[in-house]
């Protein structure tokens, strides 16, 4: 039996992916590993409640947003209060900011080089600099976008990295006018770079059809939250889980009760748990969640230019969900259009400029469930507290956790169709890592749990039979 | 009046000034922690240490030494720079200040002499000692890992207050303060709820809840602002 590992780059944190080959040099395996270790939710117990969104944001340096907010509205649940209107939408403002910055360095800095220089060109200019030297335009427009998102999120919460802004019950402090209207100025530009990406994107698909069938295309469920009507939704509402033939498997779940449907494995090879749908069981019940997953539960976006993208989006699978996780790239451009179409809704609101941006309160409630799409996808932040605030249990669910099961069907899916026999090469194994890529997987997020872990283990024969298998149960 | 030096300056003092507040008279800055106006000091946390040279260079805290006539003081060297921001160190090593989701993070007077006296890390191996919150009373939270021992608290209560919570239980590294004799804060029967040590605290140890990180800005000027005001008897 030989053994290829493939380190995994141009992602958030440090994986590996191994393919176990047999004896005829035919792929027997191939496993997603992550093999970073962190500790957050042991190490936030015995914190106060109110410092949880600026400890939990610094469990990533590209997902601090996506972490604040969830805090926060864990933190709401808590306090027992509704936030007052305009921190709702500030919150939201600097989320979609988050998806412009997050979803712009997944396409423009880490993946458009895969895409636009070829899976086989040289690896040494496969990259950023080398995108520069061969487009320099696109290379500088994706600095640009990404720059926009993170001037909204500086704006709102004076840093473009870590901001400690939004607190339980609301946020720190109002928006400026002056800030709103610097920002305004440039919205048009970055919606120009952002609908170019996509004509960009959608030209190059055909292009692109050996690694779109390849790259993860598989029925999976779907799961993202939902807003009211079934529009897309970043930051509220409720839990939908659709089909591989866009039907709806579950709707309006409760996002506080996630634990009566979602369930947790671990698997000894990987310290990042694999969620399921329980319905389905352990491990039929794998879903995606992200970008793909929203445009595939939502109804529709809600303004014209993103609605208008998804109907080419779902024309491609015939009104179905699209299956390939390839179009998480295609996701993901339609949603940074997305976000700057609703940027230019909440600019054009005077109700943003509301001094009152936050409802006080002592505790409450001893437990509480935040849950937000982070651009990554849904996560939960689940918090228990004693009478005085301190935090007794912490339970996060991160958005690149619940694609685990999807990604391991990826790499597997990829390495059956491009290691047939003996020639390995470097384009192949690029690929391998490119479908991890397309996940836009934040890998510091997902392992943010230490401690003892149910563990099994399986030792297989090289014909691939099971001769012993050991469960350790946590 | 008493006529001393402090850095080659001649510097004039009343008796029973300290070499502190005669070196603020003429704008020298001396770095303190344990020491707010209005309190009595006590030299907990030497970080005033000055060098007297006509006492054969012996190292004392000028909070809490009167001036006295002909000193010749060393207030700034770099022997002296180094000593405090070893001291500094030591505070840092010892328990759990983590700035980054601190209440006081950014009004916090550790963190102030950190940068002031240029220390960009920590040569000690940290402690990282396990240390609760005490998070029981309604308005306001301590968090032991954040403490220092200098003692303001204790002195604010005592001094200003006139209830005697706070006090100090164990010794050494093992130091903490607490309410009453041990009982949560919550619980006790001597607390006011007045928060002057809250105001009093350097850092963020003493917060008052509902404040998220770097949200709370302290007031220790209230001390002598209430002092000030009270009748003399």
């Amino acid at each position: 039996m030989r053994e290829i590992k493939v380190p995994v780059t141009r992602i958030e944190g440090h994986g590996l992916i191994t393919v176990e080959l047999n004896r005829a040099g035919k792929v027997s395996k191939a496993r997603f590993h992550v093999t970073e270790g962190r500790g957050f939710e042991r190490f936030c117990q015995g914190r106060t409640l109110w410092e949880m969104p600026a400890i939990t944001a610094r469990t990533c340096g590209i997902c601090p947003v996506s972490h604040l907010l969830c805090s926060a509205k864990a933190g709401d649940a808590i306090l027992a209060v509704r936030p007052p209107r305009a921190a709702d939408k500030l919150r939201r403002l600097m989320n979609l900011g988050q998806y412009v910055q997050s979803h712009a360095l997944s396409f423009f800095h880490l993946s458009s080089p895969d895409l636009l220089l070829g899976w086989d060109s040289d690896p040494a200019k496969r990259n950023v600099f080398g995108l520069a030297a061969t487009n320099p335009q696109l290379a500088l427009d994706g600095i640009r976008l990404r720059a926009y998102g993170q001037e909204i999120i500086a704006a709102l919460g004076e840093r473009r990295v870590h901001p400690a802004w939004a607190v339980p019950g609301g946020v720190h402090a109002p928006f400026t006018a002056e800030a709103r209207d610097r920002l305004a100025a440039k919205l048009p530009e970055a919606m120009r770079i952002a609908t170019d990406a996509l004509a960009l994107y959608e030209q190059g698909m055909a292009g692109w059809g050996e690694e779109i069938a390849s790259f993860g295309d598989f029925p999976s469920l779907f799961m993202s939250l939902v807003g009211e009507n079934g529009v897309w939704e970043h930051h509220d509402g409720r839990i939908r889980l659709v089909d591989a033939e866009r039907r709806i498997v579950a709707d309006n779940l409760d996002p506080a009760r996630y634990f009566e449907y979602i369930g947790e494995a671990v698997e000894g090879w990987s310290y990042l748990k694999f969620p399921y749908f329980q319905e389905r069981g352990y491990p039929d019940g794998v879903y995606r969640v992200g970008p793909l997953a929203r445009l595939n539960c939502c109804d529709h976006i809600g303004t014209p230019l993103a609605d208008a993208a998804v109907a080419r989006f779902r024309a491609t699978a015939d009104g179905k969900a699209v299956t390939s996780s390839f179009h998480y790239h295609w996701a993901r451009l339609i949603e940074i259009v997305a976000a700057l179409e609703r940027v230019k809704i909440y600019f054009d609101d005077p109700e943003i400029l509301s001094p009152r941006v936050r409802a006080e309160a002592g505790i409450n409630e001893r437990e509480g469930v935040g849950v937000h799409e982070a651009p990554r996808g849904t996560l939960f932040h689940h918090y228990g507290v004693d009478e005085g605030g301190v935090i007794e249990k912490v339970n996060l669910i991160v958005s690149t956790g619940h694609n685990n099961l999807a990604m391991n069907h990826t790499v597997t899916q990829i390495a059956h169709h491009y290691l047939d026999g003996q020639k390995i090469t470097e384009g192949l194994l690029n690929r391998m890592e490119g479908g991890i890529r397309a996940y836009d997987p934040c890998l510091s997020c997902s392992v943010h749990a230490v401690g003892q872990m149910p563990l099994k283990v399986v030792l297989l024969g090289s014909d691939g039979n099971v001769l012993d298998e050991k469960v350790r149960t946590a | 009046m008493i006529n001393l030096r402090i850095d080659d300056t001649p510097v004039q003092a009343e008796p029973g000034q300290t070499i502190l507040v005669a070196a603020r008279g003429v704008g020298i800055r001396i770095p303190t922690l344990c020491q707010v106006d209005a309190l009595s000091p006590v030299g907990a946390c030497r970080l005033c240490l000055v060098e007297i040279r006509n006492w054969n260079g012996r190292l004392v805290p000028a909070c809490a030494t009167p001036a006295q006539e002909g000193l010749d003081v060393v207030a700034h060297s770099e022997k002296l720079t180094i000593l405090r921001r070893t001291i500094l160190e030591l505070l840092f090593a010892e328990r759990n200040h983590i700035c980054a989701f601190c209440v006081s993070s950014g009004h916090c007077e550790l963190q102030d002499l950190a940068t002031e006296l240029g220390m960009d890390h920590v040569t000690f191996p940290y402690r990282f000692p396990f240390l609760p919150v005490d998070a029981t009373h309604p308005k306001f939270g301590l968090d032991h890992n954040r403490c220092v021992l200098c003692g303001r608290c204790v002195r604010a209560c005592s001094e200003v207050e006139g209830a005697y919570t706070w006090g100090f239980s164990g010794r050494g590294v093992a130091t903490l303060v607490e309410a009453d004799l041990g009982d949560p804060w919550g619980a006790s029967k001597t607390c006011t709820a007045c928060g002057k040590c809250v105001q009093a605290c350097p850092v963020g140890a003493l917060f008052e809840k509902g404040k998220a990180t770097a949200e709370q800005v302290k007031r220790p000027e209230i001390l002598a602002e209430v002092t000030e005001r009270r009748p003399r008897v």
